[in-house]
């Protein structure tokens, strides 16, 4: 967001480095249940993002002092392996990771029937295998497929997608050139059933207009991103019913 | 911050006070509460404010000291935020390293502050690659009644403005005010059922179900956002807190000046 180039991220013609419009999100790509030992899990691409997603529970929640006698916690753990961007990482938990687990948490809290698993924790884990821009998006959107892959109750699947502003033009699904040189980024999450924000962020610049445009194409893309999660997870239930002996 | 206990007579008490359209401090829903700012109160820091919202109070200092730049940008100062909600403040602070609240808390601050360009950090340039002035922003939580966010913006912004670059302890000149460039003002609200109120106290705060924070620059531009919380906000929700983030964004520029 603060770097400066001279490479034209939109061209002349409206078009942006990877050949996308303004509107045009990167291609993604769902599947649901990728790991053995975890409940619940799912794979997620979206351009060159490569995400994980696992879940474990409902099962006793450590540390026990979290737990909630009425009701389960979420907790999510975000993570970006060393190898993911172009400089090595620091393994380990550091301030951003720990502020996106907190949101998407948070997120997913609205979504699960917490209620039905009282002092249980749902242990969310996401790991970023390669990033590319737009990272909390989609591990959000991965770790939406993996819980209910974990047969976990939920009112509703949540979809993540940002929009933002680079070379001065609104823009959707920002990709790391974009997000880098770019002048804002409003990553968005909703339940798509009733069009509730569960989560909004933004940092750049941005006027009312600019705002109001970007919202517009981040919610139609999450109603997208949200077909493609429950395709996944439709092709995941298809391939258990008819190959019964083949899995598990 | 938000998993306090309340007693549910109190939480009644908050919802059917909301229903008639009142607060328990009798304050209107889009109603900030008193501001209150000591600048320069810490002579060992380069800048510092104290500042008062209500009966919250944080206390942010500035120290600015040369320091490598980073690979990539090697004629741009270094901006760092940091928080802490230490026991002093309220019971349910625990001392140690800063949890996920105060992490969330100095990022989202540190949003605000970064994305306006408020410090012009291409002036901070001492030796291009070798040395450039390394600005750091510590918060300290010291009271705690709702709404640390705006309290820590206010308290972060005002240390800023204040703020001198100390050249001459270091032999590299005069004395020089830190090169500043706008005021991104922080406006936080909290949804409880179907209200949205502005600059929640700790009651509010604590049976409220999700938290919308929007900062603004002097034009009115957006240059942060953060929503928190395990509850939702509806599109129109969004559209009412932006609307009073730049109204009540102006109100505070005059206050603070």
């Amino acid at each position: 967001m603060s770097g400066h180039t001279d490479m034209v991220l939109v061209d002349e013609n409206g078009m942006r480095i990877d050949g996308r419009t303004a509107e045009e999100h990167r291609p993604v790509l769902i599947e649901a249940g990728v790991l053995s030992n975890a409940d619940g899990s799912a794979y997620l691409e979206i351009g060159k993002n490569k995400v994980l997603a696992a879940v474990y529970g409902p099962r006793e929640c450590h540390p026990r002092h979290l737990q909630d006698p009425n009701k389960a916690i979420i907790q999510c753990k975000y993570n970006m392996e060393a190898f993911s961007v172009s400089d090595r990482k620091r393994p380990g938990p550091d301030r951003r990771s720990i502020e996106i687990s907190k949101l998407i948490s948070e997120a997913l809290e609205k979504v699960v029937l917490t209620e039905l698993f009282p002092r249980a924790s749902i242990d969310v884990y996401i790991e970023i295998l390669q990033a590319n821009a737009g990272t909390r998006c989609a591990g959000l959107t991965a770790a939406s497929v993996a819980l209910a892959d974990a047969g976990i109750p939920m009112r509703d699947i949540v979809p993540a997608i940002a929009a933002g502003k680079a070379d001065g033009h609104v823009l959707l699904d920002l990709n790391k050139e974009e997000d880098n040189y770019g002048q804002a980024d409003v990553p968005l999450a909703i339940v798509p059933s009733t069009d509730d924000i569960v989560l909004l962020q933004m940092d750049g610049n941005m006027t009312r207009e600019e705002f109001d445009h970007a919202i517009d194409l981040a919610y139609g893309a999450c109603h997208e991103v949200y077909d493609l999660q429950k395709a996944a997870l439709k092709k995941r239930y298809s391939k258990t019913s008819k190959g019964a002996d083949s899995d598990e | 911050m938000s998993n306090q206990i309340i007693a549910d007579i109190k939480r009644d008490h908050i919802l059917n006070l909301l229903a008639e359209g009142k607060r328990e401090d009798g304050r209107e829903l889009d109603e900030i509460r008193k501001i209150e700012v000591t600048t320069n109160c810490i002579e060992s820091a380069d800048g510092s404010a104290r500042v008062k919202i209500g009966k919250s109070e944080v206390i942010a200092g500035v120290k600015i000291i040369p320091g490598t730049p980073f690979g990539d940008s090697p004629d741009v100062g270094v901006l760092t935020t940091g928080a802490e909600l230490i026991p002093m403040a309220h019971a349910s602070f625990e001392s140690g390293p800063p949890g996920e609240d105060a992490i969330e808390l100095a990022r989202v601050v540190d949003r605000g502050i970064r994305e306006s360009g408020m410090v012009d950090v291409s002036k901070l340039c001492i030796v291009s690659g070798e040395k450039v002035w390394m600005v750091f922003i510590d918060m300290y939580a010291l009271d705690y009644d709702g709404n640390l966010f705006d309290t820590a913006n206010l308290a972060a912004v005002c240390a800023l403005k204040t703020a001198i670059i100390p050249a001459e302890q270091y032999d590299l000149g005069e004395n020089t005010p830190l090169p500043i460039t706008c005021t991104p003002i922080s406006i936080t609200e909290v949804k409880i059922g179907n209200d949205l109120i502005l600059d929640p106290n700790f009651d509010e705060e604590t049976i409220s179900s999700a938290r919308m924070t929007v900062t603004t620059d002097d034009n009115g531009n957006f240059r942060a956002m953060q929503k928190g919380g395990k509850g939702s906000i509806t599109r129109d929700d969004l559209t009412l807190c932006l609307d009073r983030a730049v109204e009540k964004g102006k109100e505070i520029r005059k206050i603070i000046g």
